[in-house]
């Protein structure tokens, strides 16, 4: 090991600026107050502890005097999820390609559809399914709706981003031979991005089954409404029921799309 | 260095007169004041240092890459002032290869070697080999046997070498039946057996169709061999433009110095 001492050897820590401590003051000053805000009482929680406990008891065993009425609203759900999110990908495809840096027929356009799906994708869901269950009423239609907003507001953005990381070479290539602009999109463009569209799409159908179980709380059909309804009449072991139910449909769609986006990404020998 | 010499005879079938180019932010042009002819039927190789501007010129001959100056003519036809489906009509007369073969990875070969036809039938039957005209999958799987890949057709393009991607590439080219073909060093990324099959490939299809072939090359044998004239890039000008009979390997070696 070396024994020369270096007199002036470079800090082990870089000094923060003045200005980024006082914004670190802040930002700790903000955390305590958001602590106290947010009402988190340690008394409260061990106060609530034995109705946590009473709760979970009267959830043993799950009920299954109403399993056919639930299995059916398990498949509204999923229904609602599957048909949202394809609606959603089928409208988000355009918008992506429109909004793509390399594809759109102008920065003006770009901008405009950029805009519209930023607000689509920070509106919350909730208000989505408040407005449609306003506007059609109340069932699966107004939370399939929310669906379809939900997914374009993902989908769109992402699958723009997969458009724009495709190579340029084959589009090029068909650009040269004298193809037409949606002639590039669909036999080079879209082809090239499509193992990334198909994982947008599939992590989309997930969030989608999350979000529809969600929906039904506020009246937008699947099974949140049957959700909604056990917890009001204190019947637990139906809630819990419900709960497995949903765990067990949100897990296999995870599975089922998992294992497809294994096969679609796995590379042909 | 050596100067232009070759002097052209027959019919014209690329006219490049005062090109030139230089890239937005950069200190000099990639080359200016570009001029020649190519005759029907020729094969031409253009050879130059890195950096010369060989795929930039082949580029804003078909206004890939928009030229700053001087005009191209494909024929008797000028390719500036075209836009939109004149221009897409006007390059479907050239097959371009590309150094990265440039096919759809995801697509089998057959639907790859289709969308050539798609220079002269703009139709959605083009887009994939399922939904093509009997008459249309025919002629590709013809290009394809030209290029000896009929076996392939059913192959995906990712599953390919790289000489097979590149002869695909030729057979995207032929489908569209074109009256020149344009390679932009197709055989940079192949080792020296699969070059040489490929150049050989050009040089036949060349020979038999009466194809009007300009290729750039970095291979100096490459361009003594399969070409009839070669075009030199230095000094951001044509420094050479010779029968390639009348050139040594010394001689296209001084080139890059």
């Amino acid at each position: 090991m070396s024994e020369q001492r270096y007199t002036n050897p470079p800090a082990r820590f870089e000094r923060p600026s003045a200005g980024s401590l006082l914004i670190l003051v802040a930002f700790v000053a903000f955390l305590a107050w958001s602590i106290s805000a947010a009402g988190i009482s340690v008394p409260e929680l061990l106060t609530g502890l034995p109705n946590m406990a009473k709760i979970a008891s009267e959830m043993v065993p799950p009920a299954t005097d109403r399993i056919v009425p639930m299995m059916h609203s398990v498949l509204v759900t999923f229904q609602m999820a599957l048909v949202g999110t394809l609606i959603g990908i089928l409208v988000s495809l355009p918008l992506a390609v429109l909004m793509s840096r390399n594809h759109t027929p102008h920065a003006t356009v770009r901008s405009v559809i950029r805009s519209l799906v930023s607000f689509i994708r920070t509106t919350p869901d909730l208000a989505w399914a408040l407005f449609f269950v306003a506007s059609v009423g109340l069932g699966p239609f107004a939370g399939t709706l929310t669906l379809v907003m939900d997914t374009i507001g993902f989908c769109a953005r992402f699958f723009a981003e997969s458009i724009e990381e495709v190579d340029d070479g084959p589009p090029e290539a068909l650009a040269a031979i004298g193809a037409s602009r949606l002639s590039v999109i669909v036999c080079a463009t879209l082809p090239m991005a499509m193992p990334s569209l198909v994982n947008t799409g599939l992590f989309a159908l997930e969030k989608a089954v999350r979000s529809s179980v969600v929906l039904g709380l506020v009246g937008a059909g699947g099974i949140g409404a049957e959700l909604a309804t056990s917890m009001e009449l204190f019947r637990f072991d139906q809630a819990a029921t419900i709960i497995l139910t949903i765990f067990l449909l949100v897990l296999g769609v995870e599975k089922v799309s998992s294992r497809a986006r294994m096969s679609l990404l796995k590379k042909r020998q | 260095m050596l100067e232009a010499t070759y002097k052209p005879a027959g019919d014209t079938a690329l006219r490049v007169r005062g090109l030139s180019k230089r890239f937005e932010g950069a200190a000099a042009p990639v080359w200016s004041d570009i001029s020649f002819d190519i005759p029907h039927g020729q094969r031409v190789a253009i050879i130059g240092g890195n950096g010369a501007g060989k795929s930039t010129l082949l580029r804003c001959c078909m206004r890939l890459i928009e030229p700053d100056a001087g005009e191209v003519f494909f024929g008797d036809r000028s390719l500036s002032g075209l836009r939109g489906r004149e221009l897409a009509k006007a390059r479907a007369r050239v097959g371009f290869v590309f150094q990265k073969h440039n096919l759809v990875s995801r697509l089998s070969v057959l639907t790859n070697v289709l969308h050539g036809g798609m220079a002269w039938a703009r139709t959605p039957r083009m887009w994939f080999h399922g939904i093509a005209t009997d008459e249309h999958r025919n002629y590709a799987l013809h290009c394809l046997e030209r290029v000896k890949l009929g076996h392939l057709c059913e192959r995906r393009a990712d599953e390919l070498s790289g000489g097979q991607s590149q002869r695909v590439a030729i057979a995207r080219a032929l489908m569209q039946k074109p009256k020149m073909i344009f390679a932009d060093e197709p055989v940079a990324s192949l080792d020296p057996q699969a070059g040489e099959d490929v150049m050989q490939v050009f040089s036949d299809l060349a020979c038999d169709e009466s194809l009007t072939l300009l290729f750039v090359t970095h291979h100096l044998e490459h361009a003594l061999r399969y070409a009839d004239r070669v075009l030199g890039l230095q000094d951001f000008r044509l420094g050479l433009d010779a029968s390639s009979d009348s050139l040594s390997a010394r001689q296209l070696r001084g080139m890059y110095e």
